[in-house]
């Protein structure tokens, strides 16, 4: 079946003339058919957009103009913005949004001629780690319907394990990536923090918003952030320096590569099956010729409370736009300004981003700066420099990049505290800004588990080699619910 | 630390979310429970440590001073709630 091939061996027979990129993407749409209502993974679906760009990219095919993900169909997260599509955030706020200009990397991925199939559900405004917060409703993990996949890039996640896709984009500020691939059973990687221009993409946290790629297999991922990313002027936080190739380490071997295993990630709280399961994919790694050293991250238990600081922080700043005047919702009859304001607000957000917002401006008051922002601020270095001063010791850290396998859908809504920590693992990495990898590694209660691969900066092609030189030998990132094989 | 109606209402103007009376009450423990956890920031020592505002230390790229947008209104505006001869209209403020 077409959704069961590597993205090199689809673009291999669309080159070939096998099938065509209309065929291919009209797969994927019959798909979302059949299997979309159930899951709620897709915000939008976009047809007629998706088929006239795969007869364009037929036409580049032929015309022998092709690029590796040529005709290849992708999902886009529906955070970015697609001109002339409905880009909502999952929110009330956007429900009648019609973007009128592309995100860079929709730019992008559009001049090569990647038809776009639709876009994916999340979290309102990517704050959750559930996608239960939609304005749309939640998603469902295609593992098991109870569960939730994750998020905030929730429907992203499900789309590639349901085989709803073969590429989606995703955007990670505190785990939003990592965590949903985790739960779903898909490789995702978040760069470097400014490696992917964040042009385009609706803001919630500047400083640490990173947009990354989610496919089955770390190979797919490499070949799909090469599309992705670059510097870009538009994005004042962009990297100033040349893209690399990522795909160009990914057949290295893994001999004498030094994996800095932190003690503190192994403690109170991670699920002992999901233990098992990493520990077990540290092992396979050694014997691909990998060396295990403990190392040591002492302020990894401040990184949460930091976190929960900065991003609502900058979310109550950001989301400032937001008054009704604009774009977006706006309230009935508002009676004056501030109604407007007031109203347009309160109706148009959900609950968790009202939170998140008040939360954050309450952070940035007259009396509180000191106490909140700024100490959170140093706690972002304490964070970040336990992680310089490991990777003296190692090449990349690994470990779990959630405590448990999905939790069911309800299950944590109504006790935000403990969402919150369920990103223990995921938000150190966001605080320092640098890469780390998903990718799939076995079950706990019958639930998918990701390894959690951390590197230092810039070595996003070393940790989609290892993600890849891992696929090699096992293969959990092929396996798929039996009702979407 | 525990926040209570005034606070509550303070934070309502400052971010202009509408807090209903009735609502009041839950929207205070939610947010107490956050700050809860914010307290556990207190305990680390932060002395001699300078925040950190971006991961990689770097500083705004500027640009040459030069117009980089073109006029895009009539497109911009069409999505707008209500907007008549390039203007955005909101109630009238001032009688």
């Amino acid at each position: 079946m077409m959704h069961n091939l590597t993205i090199k061996q689809m673009s291999e027979k669309l080159r070939t003339g096998e099938f065509t990129s209309v065929q291919l993407t009209q797969h994927y749409l019959d798909r979302i058919d059949e299997f979309d209502t159930e899951l709620n993974a897709y915000v939008t679906v976009t047809p007629e957009l998706a088929i006239s760009m795969a007869e364009e990219a037929d036409k580049k095919i032929a015309a022998g103009e092709a690029e590796l993900l040529t005709g290849i169909p992708v999902a886009h997260k529906d955070i970015f913005c697609t001109d002339g599509v409905k880009t909502s955030c999952a929110s009330k706020m956007l429900d009648n949004f019609i973007a009128p200009y592309d995100a860079n990397v929709v730019a992008l991925l559009k001049k090569i001629g990647m038809p776009i199939l639709g876009k994916t559900n999340m979290d309102e405004f990517a704050m959750g780690s559930s996608s239960e917060s939609s304005y749309y409703g939640p998603t469902k993990n295609p593992w098991d319907h109870k569960a939730v996949p994750g998020g905030s890039s929730g429907g992203a996640a499900a789309v590639i394990a349901a085989g709803l896709a073969p590429m989606a984009t995703g955007t990670d500020t505190g785990g939003s990536i990592r965590q949903p691939a985790s739960f779903c059973g898909i490789t995702g990687i978040k760069p470097t923090y400014g490696a992917v221009s964040r042009f385009g993409i609706i803001a919630y946290a500047s400083s640490f918003d990173q947009a990354g790629p989610m496919t089955r297999s770390a190979e797919d991922s490499a070949w799909m952030l090469n599309a992705m990313a670059g510097f870009d002027a538009r994005d004042s936080t962009s990297l100033e320096r040349e893209t690399p190739d990522y795909t160009a380490e990914l057949e290295r071997s893994l001999k004498g590569l030094k994996i800095g295993v932190p003690a503190e990630y192994f403690g109170v709280g991670l699920d002992s099956d999901v233990s098992d399961v990493v520990k077990t994919a540290i092992a396979e790694m050694e014997k691909l010729g990998a060396k295990v050293v403990e190392v040591h991250l002492p302020n990894k238990d401040l990184a949460v409370p930091s976190y929960y600081v900065l991003a609502p922080a900058e979310a109550s700043s950001n989301l400032s736009r937001f008054d009704g005047v604009r774009f977006g919702y706006r309230c009935e009859k508002p009676t004056d300004l501030e109604d407007l304001y007031k109203r347009s607000r309160s109706e148009g957000f959900g609950e968790e981003v009202k939170r998140r917002i008040m939360v954050g401006a309450y952070a940035l008051s007259a009396g509180y700066y000191d106490a909140y922002y700024l100490k959170a601020q140093k706690l972002r270095r304490m964070v970040r420099d336990d992680f310089i001063k490991a990777f003296n010791d190692c090449d990349v850290i690994m470990g779990p990049v959630a405590p448990t396998p999905a939790f069911n859908i309800g299950e944590k809504s109504d006790d935000q505290v403990s969402m919150y920590l369920s990103d223990l693992y995921t938000i150190p990495v966001n605080l320092a800004g640098l890469p780390a990898l998903s990718v799939p590694a076995g079950f706990a209660q019958d639930r998918p588990v990701g390894l959690h691969i951390v590197g230092p900066y810039f070595s996003e092609a070393k940790l989609l080699n290892i993600g890849h030189q891992f696929q090699q030998v096992t293969d959990w990132h092929t396996k798929m619910p039996a009702q979407y094989q | 630390m525990s926040l209570g109606k005034t606070e509550v209402e303070y934070i309502s103007r400052l971010t202009q979310i509408e807090v209903r009376e009735e609502a009041v009450e839950g929207v205070a423990e939610k947010l107490s429970n956050i700050l809860e956890l914010f307290a556990q920031m207190e305990a680390a020592d932060t002395k001699d440590v300078l925040p950190m505002a971006h991961p990689l230390d770097a500083v705004q790229r500027l640009r040459p001073d030069v117009v980089t947008e073109v006029d895009q209104h009539k497109k911009l505006q069409a999505i707008a709630p209500a907007a008549a001869d390039a203007h955005y209209l909101v109630p009238q403020v001032i009688e």
